[in-house]
């Protein structure tokens, strides 16, 4: 579905990506685990042409979107549920929401696509009204889940959304990544919480400063010791 | 001072405040997305009566068609000035765009000078807008009553625009979070000339209703006014589209009122305006409407 071929991205004279190559394939889990700074949001932001890509190419199904501006990407079919949550503050739940299907005119379609988000995190439905800045933490990360799954994409992005939430909550949001997995949409995790994820994944890679380092399915990883020492704790 | 002349006055400074309204609009929508001071904004204003003088002059066209002709050309001036002086700089440094602004700025009024010529022109007015209406012992000119009319209208416009249809909701995305709003499938560069088609359709509006109040057009006339529109989108809130109405309104008001009530000292009336600027920014230092400012990440 997705395929990164010797990815190489610069901030000024920062060499952040050293020529990554990885696959997504497509109706699986991959996840991409490394410490802070290793690249992975730089490696999701090229993806979506929110950073300029300096060599490498990124295809997806089998079409170069290495150059395109990040609208048509998205209108391809990539969503990306942005590090920090990013719900605009300023909008409404239901403009939020409106906002992750700007790239639809299918009223009918994003009215059921509501619906169904709605089912999956319940307390959405409850604030449609209030302004995305007075939702607590969870909720913003609930909110940009189900904003980046109102494009109805093919290819679905998160990165980190488990960052700063409760233990209960970050088994609700793996457990909804799950789900939307099994709906046949593609997903491309980065996690922090390495454990929760690499339990969920098909197929995950190690970054590490701009280069990959290991890579291989969930479960090899999770028994591998150098993961278990760097980013289980183990 | 009689009941009349005062009531007359109120109608006046209401027009005069819808006029400001209008243009502060595309200060403040600017500002909102681009967090950029269109100082070439007033040059946009000053352009359309121009336009509107050549099409109707020259052309022979009816009036309104003419101003319809006007307010396009204008819009379309706005947007190709973002697109060539500040789309180029937008990841340049804040301060890059602003000089960018100010050279757009002497560029059209010089432009003006040479196409036009700096002798002031005599705008003809429309027998619609010479009407004078007369209640009891009030006469009140139609132009007066047209430019809160029209601005009412126009304004209603552009608030359903911006706070009820898929462009206002990116343009509102756009302001808060250019990055996520990308990410959402906005077309950002789309969206910013909307932003500059809609400030300057507005300020042509405002442009021609100014032309028909002092019928007299010259390349600088829209310095003051401009600047006059700016401190109103400063006073109502920069960034603030309901701000900027209000600030519009309270300053032609003020103005007027100072005029009716010191005659004496009425040829400070431009300083009265940034009497006023201060004495808001003291107290409310982001403007009657303005939420605190927060610098982009
Ligand atoms: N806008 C930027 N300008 C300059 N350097 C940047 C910028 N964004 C990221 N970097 C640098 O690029 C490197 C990779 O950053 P990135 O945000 O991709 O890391 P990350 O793996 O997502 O880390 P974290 O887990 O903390 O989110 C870091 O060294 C960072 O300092
Ligand atoms: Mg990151």
């Amino acid at each position: 579905m997705l395929k990164i071929e010797d990815l190489n991205v610069f901030y000024g004279g920062i060499h952040a990506i050293k020529g990554i190559s990885f696959d997504v394939p497509k109706g699986k889990i991959t996840t991409l685990i490394g410490a802070n700074g290793a690249g992975k949001s730089t490696t999701l932001r090229a993806i979506c042409s929110l950073v300029k890509t300096k060599t490498g190419k990124v295809l997806f199904e089998d079409k170069n979107i290495t150059t395109l501006q990040t609208d048509d990407i998205v209108k391809l079919g990539v969503a990306m549920v942005p590090e920090g949550r990013r719900v605009f503050p300023n909008l409404t739940v239901q403009e939020n929401l409106d906002l992750g299907a700007f790239t639809r005119d299918d009223k009918e379609g994003i009215a059921k696509d509501q619906d169904l988000f709605c089912e999956l995190f319940p307390r959405l439905r409850e604030r449609l009204w209030q302004k995305g800045g007075t939702l607590s933490g969870g909720e913003q990360q609930m909110l940009a889940v189900a904003r980046g799954l109102m494009s109805r994409p093919k290819l679905l992005m998160l990165d980190e959304p488990s960052l700063g939430l409760a233990p209960l909550l970050v088994q609700e949001i793996i457990g909804v990544i799950q789900r939307i997995s099994q709906e046949g949409i593609t997903i491309l995790l980065v996690e922090q919480n390495a454990f929760a994820a690499l339990k969920i994944s098909d197929y995950a890679y190690v970054l590490e400063t701009g280069t990959l380092v290991l890579k291989g399915s969930g479960e090899e990883l999770l028994n591998n010791k150098d993961v278990k020492k760097a980013y289980l704790g183990e | 001072m009689s009941l009349t002349m005062l009531l007359q006055n109120i109608v006046n400074g209401f027009s005069l405040g819808s006029l400001y309204a209008l243009i502060a609009i595309g200060y403040t929508m600017v500002y909102g997305i681009l967090r950029l001071i269109n100082f070439a904004h007033g040059e946009v204003f000053m352009l359309a009566p121009y336009f509107l003088f050549y099409s109707s002059m020259i052309f022979v066209l009816p009036w309104w068609l003419s101003a319809i002709i006007a307010i396009v050309l204008t819009a379309l001036t706005g947007m190709l000035s973002e697109r060539i002086a500040y789309k180029p700089l937008r990841d340049a440094p804040r301060i890059s765009a602003l000089i960018s602004a100010i050279g757009v700025s002497f560029f059209l009024q010089n432009l003006a000078i040479v196409l036009f010529s700096g002798i002031p022109k005599s705008v003809h007015r429309p027998a619609f807008f010479s009407k004078l209406f007369q209640f009891g012992e009030i006469r009140i000119q139609s132009t007066l009553f047209a430019s809160i009319g029209i601005s009412i209208i126009v304004l209603s416009l552009l608030i359903y625009i911006v706070y009820k249809t898929k462009t206002g909701l990116a343009m509102r995305a756009i302001s808060k979070d250019i990055e996520t709003s990308r990410l959402m499938g906005v077309d950002v560069n789309k969206a910013i000339s909307i932003t500059f088609v809609i400030g300057s359709a507005l300020a042509a509006v405002g442009g021609i209703l100014w032309s028909l109040r002092f019928p007299q057009i010259f390349p600088t006339m829209g310095t003051i006014p401009g600047l006059k529109a700016f401190i109103a989108a400063v006073v109502g809130g920069i960034g603030s589209i309901p701000g900027a109405m209000l600030g519009g309104m309270l300053l032609g008001m003020s103005e007027i009122l100072f005029v009716t009530f010191f005659p004496a000292i009425s040829g400070y009336r431009d300083s009265f305006v940034f009497i006023i600027l201060i004495l808001i920014l003291f107290l409310k230092p982001d403007g009657i409407l303005g939420t605190k400012t927060q610098e982009k990440v």
